[in-house]
């Protein structure tokens, strides 16, 4: 766990990482999910699961956070799924229309090989 | 509409508040009768607009006033929708530089004018007198549009 805001999961082999913010992600907190995704990106990664069913609001402040994150893993081969947003969240990525961008699937299970 | 409104508050520039300014949006929105979904788009248009104040206005510099009043908007006695201003004293910019960017590209940062646009039914900004700038919204209640025929004969 990085911290209270955060948590990380690590799958065995490592090549998988769940990052799961615990609240609301807007401009006063998306600075630490974006540290959270820089480090779990700072290694090589099959698969990056950001996990979003915690978050009940998001602002365009954590849209940047997740397009960088997504750039990155696009750099870098990594495969980087969201799962499990509400429908609140799912609006702003839409009015962004940044829905066609991500991978976005309902359930953390079908994240695991979308 | 009266001149003064329904509700006026001063807010710091300090991004832990914007969550209670969310939360006062949707809530006086919802008991205007705007449904779920719209409240929350227009507590996100009005938290993006006061975190362009923060970031681009104030450039992160706490402790500077923002002030937010609210009215709600009347038609034929009944609530139409609400009309917010969000007034500041951070440096003033030409207000038709206040576009947002293209959507095409895509990258980070750069969203916040584009969704308050698409949101809202109306977007203005222009210069306070003195110092600061003074950003308009409006959002009118969604109504489910009137059959055709329905509405022929509502006329008739």
């Amino acid at each position: 766990m990085a911290d209270d805001l955060i948590q990380i999961e690590r799958g065995d082999s490592g090549e998988t990482v769940i990052v799961r913010p615990m609240a609301d992600v807007d401009m006063s907190r998306s600075p630490q999910l974006r540290s959270a995704l820089r480090d779990s990106q700072s290694k090589k990664l099959q698969r990056l699961i950001v996990d979003l069913s915690e978050v009940g609001y998001m602002d365009s402040s954590g849209l940047a956070t997740l397009v960088e994150a997504m750039r990155s893993a696009k750099r870098t081969g990594t495969r980087m799924v969201l799962c499990a947003m509400n429908e609140k969240v799912r609006a702003i990525f839409e009015i962004a229309r940044l829905d066609q961008f991500f991978v976005i699937v309902d359930e953390l299970e079908a994240a695991r090989s979308a | 509409m009266s001149d003064k409104p329904d509700i006026r508050i001063e807010l710091s520039s300090n991004p832990a508040y914007l969550s209670g300014a969310r939360e006062l949006i949707s809530s006086v929105c919802k008991r205007l009768g705007f449904d779920d979904l719209t409240c929350s788009k227009v507590a996100l248009a009005v938290d993006e607009a006061l975190c362009n104040v923060i970031r681009h206005g104030y450039k992160y510099e706490e402790g500077k006033p923002i002030w937010m009043s609210l009215w709600p908007l009347m038609s034929d006695g009944e609530v139409d929708g609400i009309r917010l201003v969000i007034e500041d004293e951070a440096d003033q910019v030409d207000p038709t530089h206040m576009k947002g960017r293209e959507l095409e590209d895509v990258k980070p940062g750069g969203l916040g004018v584009h969704i308050i646009r698409d949101v809202m039914d109306e977007v203005s900004y222009e210069a306070r007198e003195g110092k600061g700038m003074r950003l308009t919204l409006v959002k009118r209640i969604p109504r489910p549009a009137m059959p055709a025929r329905l509405a022929k004969e509502a006329t008739e």
